[in-house]
Order: structure tokens, then C-alpha cells, then sequence
């Protein structure tokens, strides 16, 4: 298996090849498109991030068994984790999310109005309990593996991260829900291509929410779980 | 669905009555033709549903009077035990409306042989879609149709098992239904499901 996965020395251009859906990961680390024929380690040092980090979200993103080694979560540090978290929270809440809501916002000035206010009303529940999820893990967890790594850990103050990883299935079912909704059940057939271009977008940020979450359980957790046991 | 009318049907009677079950035994030899082989007699549905799994009947005869006044309406969690049956009346005095509908088909004490057996073949029809919602069915039934919409109100299981007279187990195992044939998980994606079509109104659930 390992030799089939991204390494520095690959061309950045064939990541895209590989894997479009990377297109979402690289502008997180910072890396623009434009990157000529440039290698992977050189293009992540020319941007400043850790190629080690780059490697490990690319592959986990990318091969579905991937596990990352447990030395491997020492080549970069926690703040580059936590920093690439952040900025994909907020590439969600600030690019990807809002783009979606203009596209439900369409499609609910096409359909009858009752129905429209149903579906607005279910996609801004789900847009809320998002954002809800983002700042518990920037306002708690973040701070939380922070203090940890400083040693002014609170790991006796009851929190632990195995409380976290239960979290993220609640928002991933009303998602779920939403494309059954769009693909079933509502009954305005008028707007196929926006209805068409909305669950294209849905299925591509589930999708990437997936791996989001996946990085947070493969990478973050069992880091965090290394320093608690660490600590104790 | 497939030949219905080959495969012989196990069917349980259940009354206190010697004349009723002797009746339905020759009844349904002679009428049946083989379709329907009498599995097992009892005077008691607690005595029945300890022998239930053993017996696997495809139809169970009740006669009403088996269950007092204050469990007339609860009789289908009674047969829990035995999901894939069709439960049929035998009616032979008055019965309230609202406790045959807990029932998949009646026969009446003055039915002929052939009119017995085509409402078994009914009987058995009707409780199918519900029974195979394992199988076959992916519209919701009625019955879960109308646990959907209690859900959506916001109603608890307990709630839910109270108003319509059936167990929180069978409430669950409905609601398990519910989601893998429409593939929506959460309440409040059920509730967009009941609204979009017309099961409930925009006020009912404010």
C-alpha cells in the first residue's frame, strides 16, 4: 500500500489528477493553483507549510484504508494542525456553506411557497447546528489540546477528547436528509436544474465534510489521546 | 403476488368455544381445498403466543371475546410475537368498529365455506405489505404514515404507543421502517417529509 501513496517528490499537479476533490484542501494550506510542474515538498515550502501535514491530509483525504502511523503525528506540530482545522471551518462557513444557501435560496423562490419555506427552514436548522459544531471545537477542543501541549493541561478537569468524536453524526443525518429531501420528496417540478446543480454541491461538500471529519479522528484525536496519556 | 392459492396457509384458532372451533376446522377442510391446515387450537391468547414461534401460522382466527373489555383495542400488541401473520375476527355479536380495525379481516358467524376462505386470502393480502416492509414495500403503509406524523409533532415513543395502542417496541420498529425506506434519519427531517406531503400542517408543529 505505501507505495502507492502521495510522496514529496510527486508533481503537485498530479494530486489534482488524482483526486480533484483536493481542490478544496489546497487553498487551506495556503497553496495556490499556478504552481507550474513544482514538486510537492517545494511547493509546500515556498508556501510555508508543513509538507508532512500536506502529505498526510492529502492521502488520508484521498485512500480510503489509509492509516497514519503513530510517529507520523510527530513530523508537525499541534498549532499546524489546529490551523489547517480552523481555516477549513472557516472555508465552510465563509465560501462553501453560504455558496449553497444562495443555491437553496433559488431554488426556493421556484417552488410553491409553502414548500420553499420548508426547505429554507430545514437548511438554515442544518446551517446552524454547523456552525454550533465549528465553534464547540474552536472554542473548546482547540483551546483544550492547546493547553495540553503548553503543559497547563486540564486533563483532570473531567474533559477528555473521547467525549468529542461523537459529535459530527448528527449534522452528516440532516445532510443525508436534505439530499433524500431533494431527491424524492420535493414535489416542485419546475426547477430540475437547480435541483440538479444544489445536490451536485451537497454531495461534493459531504463528501469533503467526511474527510473533515476523518482528519479530526485519525489525526487529531489519537494525537491528543498520545499527549493526555502523556500527561497522566 | 405469487400464487397465493398453492402455498398452504397455517392458520391458529383461538376461542374458548368448542362449537366455534370445530366449526372453522371442517369448515376450512372442506372449503379450503388443502390451502389452509389448522396448525394449532387454544382458548387463550397467552397459552398461544407461548407456542407462537414453534407454529409460525400464516393466519390466526380470534375470536374477540379472548380479550377483556380494556384490552379490546390493544389486540395487535398481543401478537407481537407473531408479526407476519394476518389476524382475522370471528365475529358473531356486536363489535365496536374501532376494535376491528385492530384486526386484518373478520368472518361472520353466518359466512359460507368460500366466503370464509376468500376473506382469509384478503385478510392475508393486507397484513403482507406490512409484514414484508423487510421485503418488497417502499412506500411508507398507512400505519407508519401515521406514526411518521406523530413523530413529527414531536411526540416520544411512549407518547406515540399510548395514542395508537401498540407497544414502544413496535412504535420503534416502525420507526426503523420509516427511515430505511425514505432514508431520513433525523425528526426534523421528517417533519420536511410530513409537510411536503400534506401529512401535517406548517401550524401543528410551532
Amino acid at each position: 500500500m505505501k507505495h502507492l501513496l502521495f510522496t514529496e517528490h510527486m508533481k503537485t499537479a498530479d494530486l489534482i489528477h488524482a483526486n480533484y476533490r483536493l481542490l478544496f484542501v489546497l487553498p487551506r494550506f495556503g497553496i495556490q493553483l499556478g504552481f507550474g510542474d513544482r514538486s510537492i515538498g517545494e511547493v509546500c515550502r515556498q508556501n510555508g507549510c508543513s509538507v508532512d501535514l500536506f502529505l498526510l491530509v492529502c492521502n488520508l483525504c484521498t485512500f480510503n484504508d489509509f492509516l497514519p502511523d503513530p510517529g507520523a503525528l510527530h513530523a508537525f506540530t499541534v498549532d499546524e494542525l489546529t490551523a489547517y482545522l480552523r481555516r477549513s471551518h472557516e472555508d465552510y462557513l465563509q465560501h462553501q456553506i453560504p455558496e449553497i444557501r444562495e443555491r437553496v435560496l433559488a431554488l426556493v423562490g421556484c417552488c410553491e411557497a409553502k414548500n420553499g419555506r420548508v426547505l429554507e427552514r430545514f437548511f438554515d436548522d442544518y446551517l446552524r447546528e454547523v456552525v454550533r459544531h465549528f465553534e464547540y471545537e474552536e472554542a473548546v477542543v482547540f483551546p483544550y489540546v492547546h493547553s495540553l501541549v503548553a503543559g497547563t493541561g486540564r486533563a483532570d478537569e473531567g474533559y477528555s477528547i473521547g467525549q468529542f468524536e461523537e459529535n459530527h453524526s448528527n449534522i452528516e443525518e440532516k445532510l443525508g436528509d436534505l439530499k433524500n429531501i431533494l431527491i424524492k420528496y420535493l414535489p416542485d417540478l419546475s426547477c430540475g436544474a437547480l435541483r440538479n446543480n444544489l445536490l451536485l454541491d451537497l454531495f461534493l461538500l459531504e463528501g469533503d465534510l467526511s474527510k473533515h471529519s476523518l482528519i479530526e479522528d485519525r489525526i487529531l484525536v489519537p494525537l491528543v489521546e498520545q499527549l493526555e496519556g502523556e500527561r497522566r | 403476488m405469487n400464487g397465493g392459492a398453492k402455498k398452504t396457509r397455517r392458520v391458529a384458532i383461538i376461542t374458548p368455544s368448542a362449537l366455534l372451533t370445530a366449526g372453522l376446522k371442517s369448515l376450512l377442510a372442506e372449503a379450503g381445498g388443502g390451502e389452509f391446515e389448522v396448525c394449532g387450537l387454544f382458548d387463550e391468547p397467552g397459552r398461544f403466543m407461548e407456542r407462537a414461534p414453534l407454529l409460525e401460522p400464516d393466519v390466526v382466527l380470534v375470536d374477540p371475546v379472548v380479550f377483556d373489555f380494556q384490552r379490546r383495542t390493544a389486540v395487535r400488541s398481543c401478537f407481537e410475537g407473531v408479526p407476519r401473520a394476518a389476524l382475522v375476527a370471528v365475529v358473531y355479536g356486536f363489535i365496536e368498529p374501532e376494535t376491528l380495525k385492530q384486526y386484518h379481516g373478520a368472518v361472520l358467524l353466518y359466512d359460507d365455506g368460500r366466503t370464509v376462505v376468500r376473506k382469509l386470502r384478503r385478510a392475508l393480502e393486507e397484513r403482507r405489505p406490512e409484514a414484508e416492509g423487510g421485503g418488497e414495500g417502499y412506500e411508507l403503509t398507512d400505519r407508519e404514515s401515521e406514526i411518521l406524523v406523530a413523530v413529527a409533532k414531536g411526540m416520544t415513543n411512549k407518547e406515540i404507543a399510548d395514542a395508537h395502542h401498540i407497544s414502544v417496541h413496535t412504535v420503534i420498529s416502525h420507526r426503523k421502517n420509516i427511515t430505511r425506506k425514505t432514508g431520513i434519519k433525523t425528526v426534523s427531517g421528517l417533519t420536511v417529509y410530513a409537510l411536503l406531503n400534506n401529512l401535517l400542517d406548517q401550524s401543528e408543529v410551532e
